[in-house]
């Protein structure tokens, strides 16, 4: 109790850790860039992570996309209807679905489902010394474990975002031509009125950013997991918390540099 | 040979390891004994470059193991195997993919058919069926994990061998037939062991030598005898679990 009282000490302390995390996570991405020669070693698992988390993934994803497209629909409907020519609202609709609720939907859907991964299956390799026996082997544990999580995330998540996009406008679409009197050809005339070729670069940009912090925040929290079962637990939440708190942190930055708010 | 000179290691502010000296000379088996949590396989650890001390210096082959570079400590490593507490098997695969693993010379790692012999082989000295090569490690017993962890340890055809407590979790019967393994495997494959180990009996058995670690130092090394006639007290008691029956050096 007197611990957390001391204010100073508690700040000093968690500086001291944050400065800490910061340092390992540079060690781990620097032995990412180290491990890239070994390719005939990463190439093949890198193929089946990318399966794994892109196909395991993309019912969730369109799942959420479509609804979150539909949604955006019928509450353009009902904030703008009599106030703006309805063909705008596709406009509204296509552009808050790929510079918003794209990326970010699937960045903190695949937070929670590749970053749990990840963290997890790590964790336990960590526990049970199976990462050990890999370096007790002369084996880089980069080349076998991180790479190929990595690169699957890098390829696989702007590629998930890009269909995020394409469901939820298609959702958005259809959902508008059910509650709207709007024909397609006035829907796809409004969506070309705010419609720069540049926004769907922003969406990918955005997703790249997002897929390389779910997968480094959750391969070192998987890395430095402690303590058994429990460990595995803490940093598997940990990786879902992080990494969500750090899509939502580079949201902001990214818009904010992306369109020169 | 293997020579650990004033090591020390400390986990926060408890010291698992005070200055340790250890000595393992080629071709012998070393038995590394000691109670629960005294820090053996930290030491093991640091043989082979999985921890570095605090303080102290490792030397394998004349070099200093905390000082080696990335390529060089892989290079050491492809000459030492390691035989985990739990097998440490690689759960995603299949005996024959873990027991591969093991085969550290690239190019051989590369061809498939040397592999397939190989692995064949190492089953065979641990006394498996090839048919176990297609098996998870879900599937295997905790004796059999034990032993596709020893095939893979001598995959590469190391130099030494390093064992963590290759008999804990083991029914007497199991236990043994390990303690025979081990000792077959040194006399025929003709490498140098150390084998931590809380198993007073298995390390008779087994071991040239014993060494005693408690307290964080090593409070005895020497021959079978020599811990016999040891008038140390800590080295009677532990003896004296083992061999209620025996007499010590008074």
């Amino acid at each position: 109790m007197a611990d957390t009282l001391n204010i100073p000490r508690f700040v000093g302390r968690w500086a001291v850790n944050a400065a800490s995390h910061v340092g390992r996570v540079g060690y781990l991405v620097l032995d990412l860039f180290r491990g890239l020669g070994d390719w005939r070693v990463w190439f093949p698992r890198t193929m089946t992570e990318a399966w794994n988390i892109g196909v395991g993934s993309l019912f969730i994803v369109l799942l959420i996309s479509g609804f979150a497209g539909a949604v955006t629909s019928l509450q353009a409907r009902y904030q703008f209807t009599g106030t703006i020519p309805i063909y705008y609202l596709a406009g509204v609709i296509v552009e808050s679905i790929v510079l918003e609720l794209g990326p970010v939907l699937t960045g903190l859907i695949l937070a929670g489902r590749i970053g749990a991964r990840y963290a997890a299956e790590l964790g336990t390799m960590r526990v049970t010394e199976q990462i050990d026996a890999l370096e007790s082997l002369g084996r880089s544990p980069s080349s076998h474990l991180l790479i190929p999580r990595v690169i699957a995330g890098l390829v696989m998540i702007p590629a998930l975002t890009v269909l995020a996009d394409v469901m939820g406008i298609a959702s958005g679409w259809f959902s508008m031509t059910l509650v709207l009197p709007i024909t397609n050809e006035d829907f796809s005339y409004g969506a070309r009125i705010f419609w720069r070729d540049q926004d769907a670069y922003f969406s990918v940009i955005k997703s790249f950013f997002f897929a390389w912090s779910i997968t480094v925040i959750s391969c070192y929290m998987g890395f430095t997991t402690q303590q058994g079962a429990e460990g595995v637990g803490r940093s598997t939440t940990g990786a879902v918390v992080s990494s969500s708190v750090m899509i939502l942190l580079l949201d902001v930055i990214l818009t904010k540099l992306l369109l020169n708010q | 040979m293997i020579v650990l000179h004033g090591v020390r290691k400390a986990f926060g502010t408890q010291v698992v390891l005070d200055h340790v000296d250890f000595e393992v000379r080629e071709g012998e088996t070393v038995a590394l004994l000691g109670p629960s949590g005294t820090g053996k396989s930290v030491l093991l650890k640091h043989i082979i470059g999985l921890i570095r001390p605090d303080a102290g210096t490792v030397i394998v082959d004349d070099r200093d193991v905390s000082r080696l570079k990335r390529r060089e400590l892989s290079e050491l490593r492809s000459r030492i195997g390691y035989v985990f507490q739990n097998g440490a098997l690689f759960d995603s695969m299949n005996v024959f993919q873990n027991v591969r693993l093991g085969i550290t010379d690239e190019d051989k790692y590369r061809d498939v058919e040397y592999c397939r012999e190989r692995v064949r082989e190492c089953l065979r000295l641990v006394n498996l069926l090839p048919e176990v090569g297609e098996k998870y490690p879900a599937e295997l017993s905790g004796g059999m994990r034990k032993r596709v962890g020893i095939a893979r340890a001598i995959a590469g055809s190391p130099k030494y061998l390093l064992y963590d407590e290759p008999t804990s979790g083991l029914d007497p019967v199991n236990a043994d037939v390990i303690d025979g393994l081990v000792k077959r495997l040194d006399n025929e494959l003709g490498v140098t062991s150390v084998m931590v180990t809380h198993d007073v009996r298995g390390a008779f058995r087994v071991a040239d030598r014993l060494a005693l670690l408690t307290g964080g130092k090593i409070v005895q090394q020497g021959t079978q005898e020599e811990f016999r006639a040891s008038h140390n007290p800590q080295v009677k008691e532990f003896l004296e679990r083992d061999f209620p029956d025996a007499t010590f050096a008074a």
